[in-house]
């Protein structure tokens, strides 16, 4: 019989990531499709509490790893005691979220364990025995399918690219006593904005372009903090200083699929492009008729951003009266 | 301080990306090929790092001859040496099958800091990296913008989801960079023309001893490449003032595309 699917989940600061819901959902249905258990890990410090919210997923079984010295995550230390736990559960496939945190620990597990991995994928299909990932290239200009030989097949899933499907089951959880191991990295100090919505999981992005002509970005913050979204930027309105690198939007920056996106005064650059062109709805908003971005978009307004965004607000504060 | 950057020639951003014959790789005729951006942060890094604590810099590459053209951009922005695997086959190999090109290179030179990219913008791995530093036994600090080095140790800024953590590592260890790292330099003209005297040596990838067994173990095999769906044009809202065109905008959102 197969082994199965492992999740390695998310904590930040004792909450679960969205992904990590994503990954479970996901990992839910190619472990019913090669008949197979759903496990999952959940790594931390105090964490027994939040970690029962994962039988809402279908999980058959957590592991917990609940121990002082594993609160914050390090790469040394979370692959020691994930190797450990992968090497004597033997899992056929491994899922976690490609995260900051799951971009480091996939590739570093996939060299420990020489596993084969896909990073970023947005789709995943069963093909026999193996797995077919869909992972974009080129910051999503082109898309690849490619399939994963070795084991275990470690899938790190790009945020907000798959549904989340809850699935009660009673799942029994295993507390697990973690082989940390040898380590060099210490950690020092965290900083972290609270209550800002992360950019690549957001269900709503509001971004600025050259056309906002300053750092003055608060009638877009006012929009995404209305439907709870994150505020982007283009890759010229980093340049020019007007908002931090952690915003960009593209190829060279962070590629999102939120269920809505607004490109103000955003012209639609190729590289721009390469990094929203999977959101859901495109709304374009820009003084240039000509400008390519409205050849992409679901719904296009010419005029003034900035008489256009405050009446965009007001509208959608009337209707969530 | 001997430092190592791993460097990558890709298309450069603006470049359109067509699917060849064979459906499994990248027309590449027209494609203006240039340093990994994320890779010329390492270079300019190493480079700082250099003038401040002294030492070498080396720029190891694995990809096809052409990759030397890169390698000598590197050169003339101020690295001391360059080394090339040159492998043909690149677009073949998956991210771990070069991470151990690059660690069995890695293991037969000095280093002290090996700094790499994040990832390379073609395919988009974010692999290469922190595999590198596994293969060697060395602790790896990713997506950082900011580094100290002082009592052979290196703490790092690492960027994460909504802010940063604080990272010390002893050396040796392996760095990634995070657009924000610095403004990398462009090459001066004295440094283009001594770049052409630097040392450059091309090995072949039959000089490099892979393991078989471990090669054909894992394989992450491209099996189709295919275009996104192109996204047709919509519909442009229409209005006698901009507060009318906002308002079919909030009930198009609403109704038909039933986001709101």
């Amino acid at each position: 019989m197969s082994q199965g699917v492992l999740v390695i989940s998310e904590l930040s600061d004792r909450v679960f990531r969205k992904v990590t819901f994503e990954a479970m959902s996901e990992g839910r249905r190619i472990a019913d499709h090669m008949k197979g258990n759903l496990a999952t890990v959940v790594i931390g410090s105090g964490i027994e509490t939040v970690a029962n919210e994962l039988k809402k997923y279908g999980a058959d079984k957590i592991i917990l790893v609940d121990d002082p010295t594993l609160s914050e995550y390090m790469t040394d230390s979370y692959t020691n005691v994930l190797a450990d736990i992968i090497t004597k559960e033997k899992p056929d496939v491994l899922i976690l979220g490609a995260s900051a945190q799951g971009k480091d620990l996939s590739a570093r597990l996939s060299a420990r364990l020489n596993a084969p991995l896909a990073m970023d994928g947005v789709a995943i299909r069963v093909d026999n025995e193996s797995l077919i990932v869909t992972r974009p290239l080129y910051g999503g200009k082109i898309l690849a399918d490619v399939r994963l030989e070795g084991k275990p097949q470690i899938i790190a899933i790009r945020p907000n690219s798959m549904s989340i499907t809850e699935c009660e089951n009673a799942g029994l959880m295993k507390s697990w006593d973690p082989v940390v191991g040898k380590t060099d990295l210490r950690f020092i100090e965290k900083q972290v904005e609270t209550g800002k919505v992360e950019l690549t999981e957001a269900d709503v992005v509001v971004s600025g372009g050259r056309g906002m002509g300053s750092n003055n970005f608060s009638i877009l913050e006012e929009l995404a903090g209305l439907l709870k979204g994150a505020v982007g930027a283009s890759r010229s309105a980093v340049d020019e200083g007007w908002r931090p690198h952690s915003d960009q939007v593209g190829q060279t920056g962070k590629v999102v699929s939120p269920g809505l996106y607004f490109a103000c005064g955003i012209s639609g650059a190729i590289q721009h492009l390469a990094g929203m062109s999977t959101s859901k709805i495109i709304v374009a908003i820009n003084k240039d008729p000509d400008a390519p971005i409205f050849s992409k978009a679901d719904y296009g307004i010419v005029g003034d951003l900035f008489e256009l965004v405050p009446l965009i607000s007001e509208e959608i504060r009337k209707i969530k009266q | 301080m001997e430092i190592v950057v791993l460097l990558k020639q890709v298309p450069a951003t603006e470049s359109y990306i067509g699917i060849a014959d064979d459906g499994v790789s990248i027309k590449t005729d027209d494609i203006k090929w240039v340093i990994n951006p994320y890779d010329e942060y390492a270079v300019e890094e190493a480079l700082r790092i250099k003038e401040a604590h002294g030492g070498t810099v080396t720029i190891l590459s694995v990809g096809p001859q052409k990759a030397t053209e890169t390698i000598r951009t590197a050169l003339a922005m101020g690295a001391d040496q360059g080394i090339l695997v040159n492998d043909p086959t690149i677009a073949t190999r998956d991210g771990l099958s070069i991470a151990r090109i690059l660690a069995a290179v890695l293991k037969s030179i000095p280093f002290d800091l090996i700094i790499a990219g994040q990832r390379a913008i073609d395919d988009d791995n974010f692999l290469v990296g922190t595999a590198v530093a596994e293969l060697l036994g060395i602790p790896n600090i990713s997506l950082i913008i900011k580094e100290d080095i002082a009592d052979g140790k290196i703490k790092c800024h690492r960027t994460i989801e909504g802010g940063t953590v604080v990272i010390e590592s002893p050396l040796p260890a392996l760095i990634t960079t995070q657009r924000g790292l610095n403004e990398p330099r462009y090459a001066s003209l004295p440094g283009i023309m001594k770049a052409k005297k630097k040392p450059l040596d091309v090995k072949t990838i039959m000089d490099i001893e892979l393991d078989r067994a471990q090669e054909t173990a894992s394989v992450t095999r491209i099996v189709a490449l295919k275009l996104p769906s192109e996204r047709k044009g919509g519909r442009i809202i229409q209005g006698d003032s901009a507060r009318a065109k906002a308002a079919e905008l909030v009930r198009l959102l609403r109704e038909e595309a039933k986001v709101l």
